[in-house]
């Protein structure tokens, strides 16, 4: 397999209180360098609680924020926005928010033309044809395409979203919580969709959620994202069932299960480390059941632990 | 457009200045074809007429000029001249408050510093300095006019910008392959053109009466020339022997700059997107209730809801949003109420207080009593006294919840101490008990904090403990936690565990999330379409779902630990309350429907300490 998207310690601090002139007073590190590999034809989860970065990373993939550190590369070539239609049909992005990310004051057939007239410089006709035919994939009318974003539902806009999407004909989808604005029983219809497309079209998605079961039902890996780092990364199937960073752990108790009694799993009222005042050593020292004194000095590193598994921990739990 | 003529329509001053202001520019449309004297024609022997001379309707000015004559020819040059300077205004004040917008950083930084620049001189010192370098005249008065107006637009479109360029649909332009000419052009322009127009409406009276005002002191339009305020400069000297040539010209001005200004609040009325939602119309202290009869009492709980019907009325829309529902729930009892947005569960909830904003919703039906008094349409004073004091709301966001300029310690303060007579001391050592009580570390110096300076569980934490200010029996909890992170989220509910069983608390907990509800509540009301359609012990629930609906939604929610998976959906919407099909309201997407099904009422039938809405239940064996 080859990698369809590299990530090499890529990193992004945002400056804090910057005067008009000269440094920044502080800067916060909203993604520590980060590397990764998502290889082709492949589901990357990511999961990861508010604050820890993973939209920032996301961003950073398709150039909507420039990364401070690091390097990207996309199916072998280095990163490369200067030319934004060469660049637009190599990696697309679906977005969180499926009624925002249409523009209010168009109509769906405008917001579909677009892709295609800027980055594939169809005629007319040929975009009639391909916007009926990438309609028909995502399973919406064709009459669909004269109306404003207002009229369509969560569900509806998020289908157009990925319609959209697909239009710029990239192989790689950056998925932004493509279904936490859905209704459970939509959430699974978009979800099922996206599998569909994939098995179809061959893409290679890097799906972004806080939904612990709706990541693991989508992907084939999965990182554990805390506090603007990885601090896990393994099989879908593995990484909850046997969580190797103490994080991964708490997580996977954390969510609510049908069947299982209500226990709060921390003890500790315990929050996240303040990102401007970031502690030395291990960011999740402070919650951790098995911190050491070497917790709270040195940062570990992702290390090999088992079978596809990575974990960056000093005290990692038994597998 | 049509929707904006109709809104702008029924506001009856907007109207009328409209029609005066049209009438006003209809005739000065008219002036060359109409049959008046030549303005500029002196005729010294005639001078200072009375109006209503013969030859003279509006008499004559110290030259002996036709006033009427003059007074049309001088409106047509002061409305061409205003409206121009506003359009140049907005034009050029529009481009830089985009660019500025939509670029950020340094870029807005120097332009707005510039225009704030422009903005410290006092404007009309402004506007002398520019014609005084210009020289006087018309063209030169409006150049003036148009740039002191310029940095009123170019702040006003940069904040409507600046709000735009950070939407999600400018970032998938930019994906599209777009380019920034061109996202400025079709993305951002007719997103920001409405509050253009807005601005534009507002300052065009505004205008006229400056360019009149340079006039008025000579420096616009020049002898003989007539516009407003060179008339009025004019006939200053003859004030007191002939008042009727300042008063003409005085009073189209009045008549221009009010029927303006009239017009211009109606188009902002009708444009202003928070308007036209409403957000001017006060809601009522509690909800309107409209109901023919008030239903016997069914359950035994100390909060029983009996048939609640609460609708919108929305124009000539009716919208069902709760269409009679039962619960009841006991002392120390968690109840779930669950259901997909739009299925009526918060409005549910907020109907048993009457919290529902009215207009537009009333309720038309049904009882919810506390401790058998039923409190829809009890008297708002006594509905007030048990506001937060016998029965409490927590709500999904507490940031939007608490006020954001008050400490937190003093806002629980006070909902003590509406509610009960005690001093300022006692209320804030009761208020950091209860913050000690939902386990916030520190609460003495969080008792301090503002809700910004919290994390969104903590302030979570406030919003509970707030809750349980006055130590209610009932807790309605609508969707707590659905805005935290499921680290927190687990600790919020092990917390509302710990209090309804200390407390002997009763909860009614509104939520999405099937995990949540096994885990904290005792029994659950699955909702669909403003009605519950199966309602039984929890555990029950969820092993053995009678209704298609409940079974289907379980099966979409994915669990922990299954691996990967195809998930199963439920084809279809959920059916709109305005619209609702008739008999089974999931029939349209049941694959277990029959033809009898899309055929009258289906009846909440109980059994063995279950309910359920379905002709066709699936009652599995245990």
């Amino acid at each position: 397999m080859s990698a369809a998207l590299k990530l090499d310690n890529l990193s992004k601090s945002f400056p804090v209180g910057k005067p008009l002139f000269g440094p920044p007073k502080f800067t916060v590190k909203a993604v520590r360098p980060v590397s990764l590999t998502v290889e082709t034809g492949e589901t990357l989860g990511i999961v990861g609680e508010s604050g820890c970065g993973k939209s920032t990373l996301a961003r950073m993939l398709v150039g909507l924020i420039p990364p401070t550190t690091g390097r990207i590369e996309i199916e072998g070539r280095a990163f490369d926005n200067a030319d934004p239609a060469a660049f637009g049909r190599s990696i697309q992005y679906v977005f969180q928010d499926p009624i925002s990310s249409l523009n209010p004051r168009k109509t769906i057939r405008q917001i579909m033309e677009v892709p295609l007239k800027r980055l594939h410089r169809m005629n007319k006709a040929d975009r009639a044809r391909r916007i009926s035919e990438i309609f028909a994939a995502v399973n919406l009318r064709d009459d669909f395409l004269n109306r404003y974003p207002h009229e369509f539902s969560g569900g509806q806009a998020q289908r157009i979203g990925i319609a959209r999407a697909l239009a710029a004909n990239a192989r790689i989808l950056i998925l932004d919580e493509p279904v936490s604005a859905l209704d459970v029983s939509v959430q699974a219809q978009v979800l099922n969709l996206l599998a569909k497309l994939k098995r179809e079209f061959g893409l290679t998605y890097l799906f972004i959620s806080h939904d612990l079961a709706v990541v693991e039902a989508v992907s084939d890996r999965i990182a554990v994202l805390y506090f603007g780092a990885v601090v896990e990364i393994g099989r879908a199937e593995a990484i909850f069932n046997r969580p190797r960073h103490p994080y991964t752990k708490l997580l996977a108790d954390s969510a609510p299960v049908v069947g299982r009694p209500l226990t709060a799993p921390e003890g500790k009222e315990t929050e996240l480390p303040d990102p401007l005042n970031p502690p030395p050593g291990c960011a999740f020292a402070a919650r951790c059941p098995r911190a050491s004194e070497l917790c709270r000095q040195s940062e570990p590193q992702l290390t090999v632990m088992g079978e596809y598994q990575l974990a960056a921990c000093h005290h990692p739990l038994d597998s | 457009m049509r929707l904006f003529l109709r809104l702008l329509a029924r506001n009856r001053l907007a109207l009328a200045g409209a029609v005066v202001l049209g009438f006003v520019v209809l005739l000065v449309l008219m002036t060359p074809v109409l049959p008046l004297a030549e303005p500029n024609i002196t005729n010294t022997a005639d001078r200072f007429q009375r109006p209503f001379t013969p030859g003279h309707l509006l008499g004559t000015d110290h030259l002996g000029r036709d006033l009427l004559s003059r007074l049309l020819w001088g409106t047509r040059l002061s409305l061409a001249v205003g409206f121009s300077a506003a359009v140049i205004a907005a034009t050029i004040g529009a481009a830089i408050g985009i660019v500025a917008g939509y670029f950020g950083g340094r870029t807005d930084n120097l332009i707005m510093r510039g225009v704030d620049m422009l903005m410290a001189f006092p404007y009309i010192l402004l506007a002398l300095a520019i014609v005084a370098a210009l020289g006087p005249g018309l063209m030169n008065a409006l150049i003036a006019v148009a740039a002191v107006n310029v940095p009123f637009f170019a702040r006003n479109i940069r904040g409507i910008t600046v709000g735009i360029a950070h939407k999600e649909f400018v970032d998938a332009a930019k994906l599209s392959g777009m380019g920034h000419g061109r996202i400025i052009l079709s993305e951002i322009l007719p997103n920001v053109l409405p509050v253009i127009v807005i601005a534009m409406s507002t300052t065009v009276g505004w205008m006229i009466l400056e360019t009149a005002g340079l006039s008025f002191l000579g420096l616009g339009s020049q002898p003989p020339q007539a516009d407003l305020g060179s008339m009025l400069g004019e006939a200053r000297a003859a004030l007191i022997t002939s008042p009727h040539t300042s008063v003409v010209p005085g009073v189209m001005i009045l008549i221009i700059v009010m029927s303006i200004n009239l017009l211009g609040d109606g188009v902002r009325d009708a444009l202003d997107p928070r308007l036209r939602s409403g957000a001017l119309t006060r809601p009522m202290a509690a909800t309107l209730v409209d109901r023919d009869s008030v239903p016997e009492p069914s359950g035994d709980g100390i909060l029983t809801l009996d048939g609640i019907e609460t609708q919108f009325h929305v124009g000539d829309r009716i919208y069902r949003a709760v269409g009679g529902v039962s619960l009841s729930v006991g002392p120390g009892e968690c109840l779930g109420l669950i259901g997909e947005s739009g299925s009526g569960k918060s409005v549910t909830a907020l109907s048993i207080m009457g919290l529902v904003a009215s207009p537009p919703g009333v309720i038309t039906g049904g009882a919810a009593r506390y401790r058998g008094r039923d409190l829809i349409g009890m008297p708002y004073r006594e509905l007030r006294r048990l506001r937060g004091d016998r029965i409490a709301y927590i709500f999904q966001d507490p940031l939007a919840t608490l006020h954001p300029l008050y400490r937190v310690g003093d806002q629980l303060a006070e909902a003590i101490r509406c509610h009960h007579a005690i001093g300022r001391a006692e209320a804030h050592d009761r208020a950091i008990e209860l913050l000690k009580s939902v386990r916030i570390p520190n609460p003495e110096s969080r008792a301090r904090s503002y809700p910004h300076e919290m994390s969104g569980g903590m302030r979570q934490r406030v919003g509970i403990a707030m809750a349980l200010a006055n130590d209610p029996d009932v807790i309605i909890a609508d969707e707590p936690t659905t805005a935290l992170d499921v680290t927190v989220q687990a600790q919020i509910l092990s917390l509302l565990n710990d209090l309804r069983r200390d407390r002997g608390l009763a909860i009614v907990f509104i939520t999405h999330d099937f995990g949540v509800v096994a885990q904290l509540c005792d029994r659950v009301a699955v909702m669909y379409a403003g009605r519950i359609v199966e309602e039984g012990p929890t555990a029950e629930i969820l092993a053995r779902p009678a209704h298609p609906y409940t079974s289907r939604l379980i099966d979409c929610v994915p669990e922990l630990g299954g691996g990967r998976r195809e998930l199963a959906a439920i084809p279809g919407l959920p059916p709109s309350v305005d619209d609702l099909p008739a008999g089974c309201a999931f029939a349209p997407r049941c694959d277990k429907k029959q033809s009898s099904c899309a055929v009258g009422e289906v009846a909440l039938k109980p059994r063995d300490g279950r309910a359920v809405r379905c002709l066709y239940p699936d009652w599995r064996p245990a």
